[in-house]
């Protein structure tokens, strides 16, 4: 048991600290996300310049084989940030099944461009139909010669407006919430048969509907085996589910310092209003929650980074608590701003957006207890 | 006891049933069903209709204009209302500012002001908050200095709902600092917003929407014919339009309405998906909520039965606005959660009445659930926060 951190760790978690700090206020944050273009080139080619973008990766693929705590550093950082920028969708998500699938030529031809920072990625997790469902796949592929043609619909594909890869995994056998029988793509995002539609999230993320018409893939396109292409897609799922819970702890925490601090300074009757004992008490509960939520996070990591038979279910306690004691925090924290707590001018409000966007993503509260209690 | 409506009952609820179903613009219908917000004139043209029923002033005495509905008709209207989906009027000016010119009013402003507000000529703003004074009203700071016939008034009021529309704003200003509670130098004043030295300038709340103003007043003279009752009386005044606002807050027949649209969209199976009334958790979730919202139905009808018998609302309102708001806010989030991802997409645009309908994403007006959820934060912080109302019940109540 140790809890302790390396060196290379901790340099990590100051550097993504020292550019939050200095490079991605707030102010900075908003005219991205307020921006046509859906996130900053420049503070992309920062991730990749600072290493971030090869931190999951082997040595072997050309990365810095960082594994679970590394991803919650970033992770954590990123959530105090609010950072838009598509590290989640490109690294951890399409990059999460490259790793885990593709042959060394394809690893080649779009890992080390992800690495590099000149490849922008997606992964086609969600379908219409699944909800938080990952092997309820009913985009087909059918055989075309010695390739395939892919028809279908995406939802909600984080970065896939912006990408010039779409990872996408369809049905190659099997029944439509079969996890065997689904094969996964790599498809250029300009082939004929694509169409895009982009929108950015309520939570300043971008993201794109998109339907597949008959898209034409060969054979070096297919990633993996196919029809066994569940394992990496539910692999690179469970990274992300684990960086959003990073991310959340993140903004969890921010949230509360945040609360305090106002309630120190925001005077009402004559005091600060972190004098009433009611709000004290809320205060109190949020810092619990907060707390207890970080153990939750460490946790998960240290049982992934043991590939504990226990972090599958480690993982779901987590984002189940994400889901509800992180909305509680993020809830208390508006409420006791006051109506600063609503406004588009106060981070609080953009904080508040996230939470609730990362409580849905790839799977709400309910959804992961059920994981928890085995009930899926 | 029973809950059954009389056969009267039963007749005017069918008359306020027809009245939605005939009288209700359909293009107003169908923003409020695609959650696009109103415009100012959607507003005026719907309250106009209501006018024309005589059901604009459903709260007034009879002799300005109400209707002497007794509490069970006030109850089926609020019902028949929300289940039609149709706007209450805007509160400020037939809610809040018209019952305290009635009853604190001189003959003069009555008969200037009260007419105008029933017929939706006028659009008034409440002007009560400042940056300084949220919670602690009283604490408010701007001046209204008597220069001869005028009050020269000085200060900042925020949160101002609806203010970009308003022609006039009725606001609370200190009009003396020399007296010993601070309440005591407190006047109700009412300022035509087109005097020179008003500004309104917007606040965007969470969800992007611009809802809420801040509103400036620079040497804006207002002649002392247009103060209600008399100087330093102000918060008197004030606190009685307050226990108007809450109740009106708590919003139950618009959370049953609510519900049953929730009930309806989980019964279907969208976007090839089962049904999430398959789903054990979010039933019961639902079944809670319902369950919390029965209760305070009941409650509200207590309340109601208990004003009937000749008992004003008292700090009981303040029960009402909690749970009220906590419930709706409650809903809010199953609307998220039936939603799943197809909360997640910002697309208001596509509610706009010449967007295509069949290439909207999601299905329905899914994708404004979040939005919406966002939004209703407010509920818990406005009128009142839910801490104050909280404040208000141990002291008031609990004598504590
Ligand atoms: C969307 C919206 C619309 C509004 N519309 C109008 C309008 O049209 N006109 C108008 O005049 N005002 C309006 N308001 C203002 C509203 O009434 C105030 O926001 C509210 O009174 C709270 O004040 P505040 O925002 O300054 O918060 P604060 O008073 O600063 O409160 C911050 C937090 O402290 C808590 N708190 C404060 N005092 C105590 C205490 N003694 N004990 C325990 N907890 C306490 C509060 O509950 C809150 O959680 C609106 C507000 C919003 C958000």
């Amino acid at each position: 048991m140790d809890f302790s951190i390396s060196d290379e760790q901790s340099m990590l978690a100051d550097s993504v600290s020292r550019f939050i700090d200095n490079d991605y206020d707030f102010e900075r944050r908003m005219r991205i996300a307020e921006s046509d273009e859906r996130f900053s080139p420049e503070v992309w080619q920062t991730c990749a310049e600072l290493g971030w973008t090869a931190m999951p990766f082997s040595e072997a693929d050309g990365g810095f084989d960082g594994g679970a705590v590394e991803l919650m550093l970033i992770m954590e950082q990123f959530g105090r940030g609010l950072v838009v920028e598509p590290y989640l969708a490109n690294v951890v998500l399409a990059g999460g099944v490259l790793k885990r699938a593709a042959n060394a030529e394809q690893k080649g031809r779009w890992l080390a461009r992800i690495i590099d920072g000149s490849l922008q990625a997606a992964l086609a997790f969600a379908e219409p139909q699944a909800r938080y469902d990952l092997g309820n796949v009913a985009t087909r592929a059918e055989r075309d010669g010695g390739g395939w043609r892919l028809h279908g619909t995406k939802t909600l594909v984080l970065n896939g407006a912006d990408a010039g890869l779409l990872v996408v995994p369809a049905r190659t056998a099997g029944e439509q919430a079969d996890t065997a029988g689904i094969s996964l793509f790599a498809v250029d995002a300009a082939a004929d048969g694509v169409v895009r539609r982009g929108y950015k999230t309520v939570d300043a993320h971008a993201a794109a509907e998109i339907t597949l018409d008959g898209v034409a893939v060969g054979a070096s396109d297919l990633l993996g085996d196919e029809d066994a292409g569940f394992e990496a897609l539910a692999g690179a799922v469970d990274d992300a589910t684990l960086a959003v819970c990073a991310e959340a702890v993140g903004i969890m925490q921010t949230m509360h310092d945040k609360t305090v601090d106002y309630a120190k300074q925001r005077v009402q009757f004559g005091v600060p209003i972190g004098s009433f004992q009611a709000l004290q008490h809320r205060m109190v509960d949020m810092l619990m929650e907060c707390e207890q939520t970080r153990s939750l996070l460490l946790r998960a990591v240290m049982l992934r980074e043991d590939d504990s038979p226990d972090a599958a279910r480690a993982l779901s306690e987590l984002k189940y608590t994400i889901g509800t004691a992180g909305r509680r925090v993020a809830q208390e924290a508006v409420q006791l701003h006051g109506g600063m707590g609503v406004t588009w001018e106060l981070d609080i409000a953009h904080y508040f957006k996230r939470m609730t966007a990362i409580d849905l993503l790839f799977g709400n509260a309910d959804w992961h207890l059920d994981r928890a209690a085995g009930l899926r | 006891m029973h809950v059954q409506l009389t056969d009267e009952e039963r007749a005017f609820r069918d008359e306020v049933r027809a009245f939605f179903r005939d009288r209700f613009p359909e293009d107003i219908r169908a923003k409020q069903m695609n959650g696009v917000p109103l415009t100012r004139d959607d507003y005026v043209r719907w309250q106009k209709i209501l006018y024309e029923q005589g059901w604009a002033a459903i709260n007034w005495p009879v002799e300005h204009g109400g209707t002497g509905w007794k509490p069970v008709q006030h109850y089926i209207f609020a019902n028949e209302i929300a289940a039609a989906n149709a706007p209450d009027m805007v509160p400020f000016g037939v809610k809040m500012v018209a019952p305290v010119i009635y009853t604190f009013g001189n003959e003069a402003q009555q008969q200037r002001f009260l007419p105008d507000i029933l017929a939706s000529n006028v659009w008034w703003c409440q002007g009560y908050s400042e940056p300084g004074a949220g919670s602690d009203l009283a604490s408010l700071k701007t001046r209204a200095d008597r220069d001869g016939d005028h009050y020269v008034v000085n200060g900042t009021k925020t949160w101002t709902t609806l203010g970009q529309y308003a022609d006039w704003i009725f606001s609370l200003v200190r009009t003396s600092s020399d007296v010993a509670r601070r309440q005591e130098g407190i006047s109700f004043l009412l300022i035509d917003m087109s005097t020179p030295g008003v500004t309104v300038k917007p606040i965007i709340t969470i969800e992007g929407e611009h809802e809420v103003n801040e509103v400036h007043f620079e040497n804006v003279r207002v002649p002392v014919e247009n103060l209600v009752g008399e100087e330093g009386k102000g918060w008197t005044y004030g606190k009685v339009l307050l226990q108007h606002e809450r109740t009106n807050i708590a919003g139950v027949a618009r959370s049953k309405y609510r519900v049953a649209r929730l009930r309806e969209k989980i019964a279907r199976p969208v976007h090839g998906a089962p049904p999430l009334s398959e789903d054990r958790n979010f039933l019961r979730k639902l079944a809670a909520v319902e369950t919390e919202l029965h209760a305070l139905e009941f409650t509200e009808l207590r309340t109601l039965a208990a004003v009937a018998v000749g008992k004003a609302p008292g700090p009981e309102s303040s029960i009402l606005k909690i749970k009220g708001t906590e419930i709706q806010q409650a809903i809010d989030h199953l609307f998220v959660e039936a939603a799943g991802y197809y909360a997640l997409p910002y697309l208001p645009q596509q509610y706009a009445a010449d967007f295509p309908v069949d290439e909207r994403v999601g299905d329905g007006n899914e994708t404004l659930a979040s939005l919406r959820y966002f939004n209703n934060r407010k509920a818990s912080i406005y009128g009142g926060s839910n801490e104050i109302q909280k404040n208000i019940i141990s002291k008031h109540v609990l004598g504590l």
